[in-house]
């Protein structure tokens, strides 16, 4: 089963709060994201993963009446960003539980774990759910 | 473009990786070295074979170019650890190819129990069993693989191969299982295929040229275990309720890929050969004896199949097979089908009186199927407001397109028939 995993950041100053922390801090952080990458990519479960760009660089668009392009943004005052995600494909719903409170234990400043908020979406699938009961097929 | 010469050539492959992997891995003792050198064989054939023509023993060629694919590893292996020897080098350059006839092999279809037996191995997580069995014994190649679960080609390589280490590490022998061992290996083989079969189960074939018929490669498999287990009424039955499921592939959707449920369906269009090869397989089954799950499911889709109209349908058959089955299994699925088949029966307070015994279920308390069971039950009972209700939380909570819009459709319906 597939899921989305969507890593949210306080993002109060409109740049990720990363950019502030020390060089160890930094790469410390830098380095868990490579080490979880490559574990989720070993066992066979990473389907794909992005890191988004900050929220200053980000624009909502809305089509105007002439169908032409209205944008707006960006928004340096929101209080959470997504900064990146990941879809994984993982034999059960305990096992996503497990990978995204290991993301969201992500080393911060001085070490401590962050733990962030890290949403998690079941993907749908197009096919019908094979448990289904004889009625439905 | 795929050519005639091709497609013989892709199915005598198929059929031919499992016996030559199963020698292969028997000779070298090493199951994952044995699968990359006839995977890579398999590969060397399916590109020189169109060309060149179909070899007098493709069995023997298959053989020959693993085992030396094998030689070469080891020795680029020792050359990396500086053990290399340069004779051995020398003697494979002048070895001359000729393939060795098939009874020098000794293959048998035992070698191809033991594969399945250990690419579903209870060591390794449903979908690590499910890669290595198709690549393994499918003969199908990683892409192919990768396609169908719609996962890049380098998580499935990597998924294959950490399911070969996991043997490797849990010491696994190549060799047949004892006769302790054996219901239950037997049963995690069963239980694989199945999953293969389920995975098949796609809602809009004219959006899926490009998908793997897992389907069809897991009827492939299991006709092949059937031929090597014949008396095994599970391996029989098992058989059977993917014959006697797949028949109504052409039915179940729509123009559009949308669900069109068991009761809805031109039963016109459904594969009549199918049906028949299904219900023979279930009567031997059932002749034979003991009668285990997988015997009883496809009794239970031969009645279906059975009946030409959905009014001939024998519902107290039906219940009565599904009372069978839950007395064998704990699966809550089972006991959802029950209450159905009660309703049929009994009229639909008998069948939402079982499902309010049901709320009370760890395994389904929540689960979007409740929902959708109770919503079918409260449309038969004409309670068009209840049934509306449960047929939205169903369609909320389910994680598949079709059946979401196909909940949603009856809500639709149904408010239709309230408003009016």
């Amino acid at each position: 089963m597939k899921y989305m995993m969507m890593m949210n950041t306080p993002a109060g100053t409109g740049d990720y709060q990363i950019n502030n922390w020390s060089p160890d801090d930094f790469t410390a952080h830098i380095a868990f994201m490579h080490e979880f990458n490559r574990r989720i990519t070993d066992a066979g479960e990473m389907v794909a993963c992005e890191g988004l760009t900050p929220p200053a660089q980000a624009r909502l668009v809305r089509a105007g009446k002439d169908g032409r392009p209205i944008t707006d943004g960006p928004f340096p005052e929101t209080k959470e960003f997504l900064a990146g995600f990941w879809i994984i494909d993982v034999d059960s719903a305990a096992r996503a539980y497990e990978l995204a409170a290991a993301v969201s234990a992500a080393p911060g400043p001085g070490g401590a774990p962050l733990n962030m908020a890290v949403e998690l979406r079941p993907i749908m699938s197009d096919r019908p759910d094979p448990s289904a009961p004889k009625l439905a097929r | 473009m795929s050519t005639d010469a091709d497609e013989t050539a892709e199915h005598l492959l198929r059929e031919l990786a499992p016996q030559v992997l199963g020698v292969v891995a028997r000779k070298c003792g090493d199951f994952a070295d044995a699968e990359d050198a006839v995977q890579e064989a398999l590969i060397a054939a399916a590109t020189q074979w169109p060309a060149a023509g179909i070899p007098m023993n493709p069995r023997g060629w298959l053989f020959s170019v693993a085992m030396r694919r094998l030689k070469d590893h080891v020795r680029s292996e020792s050359a990396r650890r500086r053990r290399e020897d340069e004779v051995a080098n020398e003697q494979t350059h002048n070895e001359p190819f000729s393939p060795p006839a098939d009874a020098e092999l000794g293959v048998t279809g035992d070698d191809t129990l033991v594969l399945l037996f250990m690419c579903c191995h209870r060591a390794l997580s449903p979908s690590s069993a499910v890669a290595l069995t198709l690549r393994a014994v499918g003969g199908l190649t990683t892409a192919e693989i990768a396609s169908a679960f719609l996962v890049p080609e380098a998580t499935m390589a990597q998924r294959i191969s950490r399911a070969k280490q996991s043997i490797k590490s849990s010491g696994v022998a190549f060799r047949m299982p004892t006769d302790d061992e054996r219901a239950d290996r037997l049963s995690s083989v069963l239980h694989v295929l199945y999953l293969i079969f389920n995975e098949g189960y796609t809602s809009s074939e004219g959006l899926e040229l490009n998908r793997t018929d897992l389907s069809g490669e897991a009827i492939r498999l299991t006709r092949m275990l059937h031929a090597l287990m014949p008396n095994n009424g599970e391996v029989t039955g098992l058989l059977a309720l993917m014959l006697l499921t797949d028949a109504r592939r052409a039915a179940r959707t729509g123009a559009r890929g949308e669900l069109i449920p068991l009761d809805e369906q031109d039963r016109s269009l459904w594969d009549r050969q199918m049906i028949g090869e299904g219900i023979a397989l279930v009567s031997d089954a059932f002749a034979a004896g003991a009668v285990g799950p997988y015997q009883i499911q496809a009794a239970i889709a031969a009645i279906h199949d059975e009946s030409a109209r959905v009014e001939d349908t024998d519902w107290p058959q039906i219940m009565a097979l599904y009372g069978l089955l839950k007395r064998m299994s704990d699966n809550p699925m089972v006991a959802l089908s029950y209450a159905i088949a009660a309703a049929m029966v009994d009229g639909p307070a008998a069948g939402l009186a079982l499902l309010s015994e049901l709320d009370t279920d760890e395994k389904l308390r929540g689960h979007y199927r409740l929902d959708a069971v109770r919503a079918h039950l409260y449309e038969m009972a004409g309670d068009e407001e209840r049934a509306i209700l449960h047929y939205r939380a169903a369609a909320d909570g389910t994680a598949s397109v079709p059946e979401r819009d196909y909940l949603n459709m009856k809500a639709a319906r149904a408010r239709d028939r309230s408003d009016a």
